[in-house]
């Protein structure tokens, strides 16, 4: 694996991430992350679709026409999140059930249709997949982190594990209810932005 | 008859906000609500947009995708509810193409001033959100027209008074490390607390 390779599938995780910097994808990083197990699946998900996706559009870059390449791009998702929601639906009835709508919604994610058309209109297929695998992985570790926190403290456990015993259990942990309710992952983000800008600063933003 | 109407759209506009509830069309919720105006423009291309797409795709969903819903062209078994996103993205994609057409054939000063929001549209989540919660919870088609208006209509006030918290943010002193994109996480945030108040209203 040269150095490039290296650098696109490992850059998104930290130093480019898509949530953290590039203010892609959020809807659906909030959404899902009440716990853990919602988040893994659907970090998953999102990282085939724009690994498969970048390597599709890769691959025919040289054909489609500028003029109606948003289509092309917007038909190919949507085929390929029609086959995990499809796929979801057979095998994993109860997750997909949870993930409700957010399953169709990785078709208008930013993430898949911003590398489609920022990084795979102009590379070749192999480094676009990888691409699209590097930026997955960075959406998936700003998903599992959310996550980790919101089941860990809202529900005191991991990957439905109890592991805080609940005082309504008669043990000592008493859940912390906001965890679970859409805000508290708005704040997670957003300390989760300021300790990662604090550590690397060429990322922060002027007032 | 009148008061589930009713319901169901102060439902949609506070309690179940696209934008606050459901964290729908964030990436465009962030990114374009600096100021007030621009807020303001996107928030009435949203609604339009909403109150068009949804009632149109849930014809397409009650008659032609439903499973027993091709009876009248001979086909009850037929379930089409796969090939539904395809559809549905075609419908938003068309949408927003015939209204940018419209607008800049009858009111070129309002498509003037929406400029790039417009197409941008096709790929905001809280239109194909809107779709997918209206087959998911199975409306006919006044209760999809009342949730699209409603639901269109709470994303727009949302964005605007999230714009309204940004420009008075402008002279507050954030810490270096969360300036920009940071604050406005911890923004949202609260006001996604202040509107869960509105949880359980029922009318």
């Amino acid at each position: 694996m040269n150095s490039r390779q290296k650098e696109v599938l490992t850059g998104p995780i930290l130093n480019n991430n898509p949530i953290a910097l590039q203010i892609l994808g959020i809807c659906s990083a909030l959404a899902v992350t009440t716990k853990m197990e919602t988040a893994l699946v659907m970090s998953i998900a999102v990282t085939l679709v724009t690994a498969c996706s970048n390597a599709a559009v890769a691959s025919i870059r040289l054909q489609i026409p500028s003029s109606i390449r948003i289509i092309v791009q917007m038909t190919i998702i949507a085929s390929l999140v029609i086959l995990v929601d499809q796929f979801l639906k057979a095998f994993a009835f109860g997750i997909s059930k949870q993930l409700s709508v957010f399953v169709g919604l990785i078709i208008t994610n930013c993430i898949v249709m911003g590398r489609a058309e920022g990084f795979a209109m102009k590379n070749e297929p192999g480094i676009s997949f990888l691409d699209g695998i590097g930026n997955g992985l960075g959406y998936s570790a700003i998903l599992m982190l959310v996550a980790f926190f919101r089941e860990l403290f809202g529900s005191g456990s991991l990957f439905g594990v109890q592991l805080l015993k609940l005082s309504r259990d008669g043990g000592w942990y008493d859940a912390n209810g906001l965890m679970l309710l859409p805000p508290s992952a708005f704040f997670i983000i957003g300390f989760a932005i300021w300790i990662l800008r604090t550590l690397k600063t060429d990322q922060l933003e002027e007032a | 008859m009148f008061e589930h109407y009713l319901s169901l759209f102060i439902k949609c506009l506070f309690v179940e906000n696209l934008a606050l509830a459901f964290f729908l069309g964030m990436c465009t919720f962030l990114a374009v609500s600096k100021n007030v105006k621009t807020a303001f423009g996107l928030g009435i291309a949203v609604i339009v947009i909403q109150t068009i797409t949804v009632p149109v795709n849930n014809i397409i969903y009650q008659h032609l995708l439903k499973k027993g819903a091709l009876a009248w062209a001979g086909y009850p078994n037929v379930d089409l509810t796969f090939v539904g996103l395809i559809c549905y993205i075609g419908v938003i994609a068309a949408m927003v193409q015939i209204l940018e057409m419209t607008l800049d054939r009858y009111f070129p000063s309002l498509y003037n001033s929406l400029g790039i929001f417009l197409p941008l549209i096709t790929v905001n989540c809280a239109i194909l959100g809107g779709t997918l919660f209206m087959v998911e919870r199975d409306y006919n088609f006044p209760e999809s027209c009342v949730f699209g208006l409603g639901s269109g209509i709470g994303w727009a006030l949302a964005i605007v008074a999230l714009a309204g918290v940004r420009e008075k943010m402008k002279y507050s002193d954030v810490p270096p490390g969360l300036r920009g994109l940071g604050i406005t996480f911890i923004t949202v945030g609260l006001m996604a607390m202040a509107f869960m108040a509105f949880s359980g209203i029922q009318l």
